[in-house]
């Protein structure tokens, strides 16, 4: 019954970082969104592991905070040569790229 | 037991939606703290000791400082926004929703051994057995993740040199 409102709550979580991600416009709010929605979806696989016993739920967790170290020193990285060169945070503003 | 697992998802719930809905980075920084360690004590109801343990060092340490020395890069402090920050009405969400985990954690010490964990069974094998053997291919993977996003990082990271090459 815990796992299943567990299951509820990642996935209550993911749909507040889903929309974060798409209404916020500074970059660093859009990367703390991401942070959120990884971590919805290791709440998920916690509460799958927990469900059947199994060690696997916590195993995914220590990969998907491995890819979140990796992804949040590279984007800070972006983050801050964008703010260097931009003088801005604005994710609209950077669009040297349109094709 | 469900009760706290209850209390630490409306604290959870509440803090995401604080930092998608503040302007100053630093709040929501914080919040989103608070939003981790509750969700450590969620992993901990749910039997993952040790997830629990990696959420608050790696997450609530580790990465929120980056992201924090990352804000503080990015402009310089004005004294005045410094006051500001410093103001009671800037601390007092975060610290009533941290004091209501702390009143939980408090709660699960002196309760001690009588409290049952709500795992559906107990686990059989350990989690070091497993993620060296079946998926020791992960590992390697991750080592393969790490050491770019290393380099990437230090790439990144250099100032901007002022004329083109």
């Amino acid at each position: 019954m815990l796992t299943t409102h567990a299951l509820v709550l990642a996935i209550m979580l993911f749909c507040i970082g889903l929309v974060g991600l798409l209404s916020r416009r500074n970059i660093l709010y859009m990367l703390l969104s991401l942070e959120i929605m990884l971590n919805a979806a290791s709440l998920a696989f916690i509460a799958g592991g927990a469900r059947w016993g199994q060690a696997d739920g916590e195993i995914m967790f220590l990969f998907i905070l491995t890819l979140a170290a990796a992804e949040v020193s590279v984007a800070l990285g972006i983050v801050l040569q964008l703010s260097y060169r931009f003088k801005t945070l604005d994710a609209d503003a950077f669009s040297e790229m349109k094709g | 037991m469900e009760v706290l697992f209850y209390i630490a998802a409306v604290v959870t719930l509440v803090a995401t939606v604080r930092v998608i809905t503040h302007v100053h980075a630093v709040h929501a920084l914080l919040y989103l703290v608070v939003a981790l360690i509750a969700l450590a004590l969620i992993f901990y109801l749910l039997g993952a000791q040790f997830a629990a343990a990696l959420e608050i060092i790696i997450y609530g340490g580790a990465i929120m400082v980056l992201f924090i020395f990352v804000v503080m890069l990015l402009g310089p402090l004005a004294v005045e926004q410094e006051k500001s920050w410093l103001t009671p009405g800037t601390w007092v969400g975060p610290s009533v929703l941290a004091l209501v985990l702390l009143g939980e954690v408090g709660y699960l010490i002196a309760a001690g051994d009588h409290l049952p964990i709500d795992v559906m069974e107990t686990r059989r094998k350990g989690i070091s057995i497993v993620l060296y053997g079946p998926y020791i291919i992960g590992v390697e993977l991750a080592s393969m993740l790490l050491l770019p996003g290393l380099i990437g990082a230090y790439h990144l990271g250099r100032r901007v040199s002022k004329e083109p090459r």
